[in-house]
């Protein structure tokens, strides 16, 4: 057994009164990950950041230990320790990736730049020196033509290719630690997939250890070999990923394995025969015309895409960014003004037509933090429909109709007089629903609607909208990236790429024989049901 | 201050029961130069609107005998070149220049706020035509345009608060417009527009709550150069007429008398700085206290 490369004891961090980390302790060896898992609040990243010495937080103390082993092997104390330190340490013997690639790295500079800045700095390479290893670095994060690349800019990559130069920048200097916040939240789960295989590889190559924090169990249990579950600043279980995985002790880590999303054959909801179709849409075109530095040019965002909803039922559009599925939504509800085409709700025409006649699409919008207005009440957001419309008739019978609704998606109604920043991430969601539902809409669009949920809220908030439909006979629009989700939400799915449907077929026959390529890679991105340490021994 | 604050971290981030933030006048209250410039601005307005009560001598009051004598016990601030007692007429002349600033600052807070919140929230050619007007405006140096609407009027009272109205209506409008077209994009009002909400409706329900922060912060600063616009409107003989007193007229006739009566020219002055400052400072501290950047910085520190 190698000596760790991080050895963290009883950790601690506590901000003002609050108590963030109480206790924590793990090691990572060389070549070795760690998965941390817990859902948001539960002090994962403040753990790392306090080992790694990155937390920037006023007022906070930190306690316990942290030893990084150092290039001779002397070990580096972390904690408390002065910034001079912590500078040769950060970007030398630790490398960091965090969520938001499109946030992390600095958009005037360019990747080749970013990528050689640890270098020159650690290294004391020239800038040549650096500029021809930020080449080899972008190639070995698998970004082609890396000796053209190197001079993009950030806005000229993708979400996943930021993502590979932040993993490139990580490793510019062969940490020997590799801290990775929630790196494949901000992306599609092709694109997570793929940044999951490039970090095992690197991993593989050069002997790195890792740490990985992430809210999804499924995720962790493709890239990690040992996982500590946190609650509430406290390490709940802490084993090698397959004992996890088999036998989980904690009833935390058997609920966050239950809610990781995964494709079960015959799983979904209960078929329903012979319903009538509720909205066709026919041949639907859109264009956005964009101005950039080289001319006005055209996006062909939604290309001749026909589908139909059946009464009752959930469909599906699945697709990753830019595949137009938001496009789609934002036509229904008269966001954007489609060059072309058709749509139908019961066999009125849903693209033009009278104010009133939009209360029969409602929508619930992906980020529960942006959908509220931060200055209204939970009860004013609900009762703003009802208002509008006309619903429910006087003051006190919007109230009535107000705390009916909230509690149709599980809130107390007393939740009523709370303003927005006082609710967690799934009761804000809870909240969009209630309002969407006060319209009493012939159709509901759920726009990835529980995409930035921690996955074991997104179950619950999944389950919710099941039974809101089996209820009262609710129809959906589901438009989602991962099709684990979608397997356990629709009837029916469409399949868009780059704006065009690629396949689009009853949910059961889909899953169980995916006629695509495109499709047969979107259910392969999806995390499997066993951890890969599991799959490497069979 | 009774709004609240948007986008507090979730009680859930930091395990604890639901943690409240702040509220704004709390932590404008920890800040030691804004409790002390809202004290001073509160006896000041005090004293403003006191004034008329509490002077010793009438505004107006000639005694050719006391000419220009320095501050005593009869007269704390001296006597001007016709005997008149310095505080006296100080004391009216704040009331007059509060009065011009408010009246004058409301004035391009209305027309400014309705003008941009509405050319944001449209856009399009509504836009165009409001920013560019906004835009000429602003190009004029703000006195010259002030000095073209006295001249074109009768100086008086009246003409000086909408020449300064018209002045500061355009930084109201700017300022207005960009945070609208910010609020305009955010989810919560597209959900509304999906809803078919008129647009006068999220205009008034979820634009304007939104964009007060900047708003209030403008409004007292431009209280603070309000008032050193009316004080060099009157300067100028523009603004307030003489006899009735101001700080700007009194400067200008305490500038003959420089050598031999400092207390003319410093009592004077020394008002508009204060009462320039005290509102200068709140509406730094309010900044600080609502500025969203220098919010979400602090909460990004805090979710890290």
């Amino acid at each position: 057994m190698t000596a760790p490369i991080l050895r963290v004891d009883e950790l601690t961090v506590s901000i003002g009164r609050h108590d963030i980390v109480r206790g924590v302790s793990f090691a990572v060896e060389a070549g070795g990950t760690l998965g941390i898992v817990g859902e948001s609040g539960s002090g994962k990243s403040m753990t790392v950041l306090a080992a790694t010495g990155l937390i920037d937080a006023p007022g906070r103390r930190v306690g316990g230990s942290s030893l990084l082993a150092g290039a001779d092997g002397t070990p580096i104390q972390l904690v408390d320790a002065p910034p001079k330190r912590l500078r040769s340490v950060h970007g030398d013997r630790v490398g960091f990736v965090f969520q938001d690639p499109s946030t992390s790295l600095n958009p005037l500079l360019t990747i080749g730049r970013q990528i050689a800045e640890p270098l020159e700095v650690h290294r004391r390479m020239t800038r040549r020196q650096a500029a021809a290893r930020a080449v080899e670095l972008l190639e070995a994060v698998g970004i082609p033509n890396p000796a053209d690349r190197v001079d993009a800019y950030p806005h000229q990559l993708s979400g996943g290719q930021r993502q590979r130069a932040m993993i490139a920048i990580a490793l510019a200097c062969d940490p020997a630690l590799l801290v990775a916040d929630e790196p494949t939240t901000a992306l599609d789960v092709t694109t997570q997939a793929q940044i999951i295989e490039l970090v095992r590889a690197l991993q593989h190559n050069r002997g790195t250890a890792v740490v990985w924090i992430s809210h999804d169990l499924g995720v962790i249990g493709q890239v990690a070999d040992e996982v500590t579950v946190l609650r509430a600043g406290r390490a709940v279980e802490q084993r090698p990923i397959l004992d996890v995985y088999e036998r989980p002790h904690d009833a935390y880590t058997k609920e966050l394995l239950a809610a990781r999303p995964r494709v079960v054959a015959g799983a979904g909801p209960t078929p329903v025969a012979g319903a009538e179709p509720l909205l066709e849409v026919r041949q639907l075109d859109v264009r956005f015309s964009i101005s950039t530095p080289t001319g006005r040019r055209q996006i062909h965002a939604v290309d001749d895409v026909s589908f139909t909803v059946r009464r009752g039922t959930t469909t599906a559009i699945v697709g990753e960014s830019g595949s137009g599925k938001s496009t789609v939504a934002n036509v229904l509800t008269r966001l954007v003004e489609p060059r072309s085409g058709s749509a139908t709700l019961g066999g009125r025409d849903v693209l033009h037509g009278p104010r009133a006649d939009r209360r029969r699409i409602a929508m619930v919008f992906q980020d529960p933090f942006a959908s509220l207005d931060p200055r209204r009440t939970v009860g004013d957001t609900v009762e703003e429909p009802l208002r509008v419309h006309g619903l429910a008739g006087d003051s006190t019978g919007r109230r009535a109709r107000v705390e009916e609704l909230l509690g149709l998606v599980d809130l107390d109604p007393g939740l009523r007089t709370r303003y927005p920043h006082e609710l967690s991430g799934g009761q804000r969601q809870r909240v969009s629903i209630a309002r969407a539902l006060a319209l009493e809409p012939e159709l509901v669009i759920l726009d990835e609607a529980t995409a930035s949920l921690d996955v074991s809220i997104q179950k619950r908030v999944l389950a919710l909208l099941r039974r809101l439909q089996e209820r009262s006979g609710l129809t959906f629009l589901f438009i989602a990236h991962d099709l684990a989700i979608v397997q356990e939400m629709s009837h029916d799915v469409v399949v868009m790429q780059h704006g065009r449907v690629v396949e689009s077929a009853p949910a059961p026959e889909l899953f169980a024989d995916p006629r695509e390529d495109y499709t047969r890679r979107l259910l392969e991105a999806v995390p499997p049901e066993l951890p890969r340490a599991a799959r490497a021994e069979w | 201050m009774t709004q609240t604050t948007p986008a507090a971290e979730p009680a859930a981030l930091t395990g604890a029961p639901a943690q409240q933030r702040l509220p704004a006048w709390r932590l404008l209250a920890a800040n030691p130069l804004t409790l002390a410039s809202a004290i001073v601005l509160a006896v000041i307005v005090l004293l403003a609107l006191l004034g008329p009560f509490i002077s010793p001598y009438g505004i107006n009051e000639i005694d050719v005998s006391r000419q220009l004598q320095p501050p005593s016990a009869a007269h704390w601030f001296g006597t001007d070149d016709l005997g008149r007692d310095i505080l006296s007429r100080v004391l009216h002349a704040i009331g007059i220049s509060l009065l011009i600033a408010v009246c004058a600052v409301t004035f391009a807070f209305l027309v400014g706020v309705a003008f941009g919140t509405v050319a944001g929230y449209a856009g399009g050619i509504v836009d165009m035509v409001i920013s560019r007007v906004t835009d000429v405006l602003f190009a004029f140096p703000v006195l010259l345009l002030a000095l073209a609407i006295v001249a074109i009027f009768q100086p008086g009272l009246v003409t000086t608060v909408v020449a300064i109205g018209i002045v500061y209506t355009p930084i109201f409008a700017r300022i207005a417009r960009g945070s609208a077209l910010s609020v305009r994009s955010s989810p919560f009002v597209q959900v509304s527009q999906t809803m078919g909400t008129p647009a006068r409706t999220i205009l008034l329900r979820h634009v304007l709550p939104n964009i007060t922060g900047p708003l209030i912060v403008q409004t007292s600063l431009s209280l603070a150069f309000a008032i050193l616009s009316e004080a060099a409107l009157s300067f100028l003989g523009l603004g307030i007429q003489p006899p009735t007193p101001s700080l700007g007229g009194m400067l200008f006739a305490a500038q003959g008398f420089l050598a031999q009566a400092w207390w003319m020219s410093v009592f004077p002055g020394v008002t508009i700085l204060v009462t320039a400052l005290a509102f200068n400072l709140i509406g730094d501290g309010l900044r600080d206290v609502l500025d969203p950047r220098q919010r979400s910085l602090i909460e990004a520190r805090r979710s890290r």
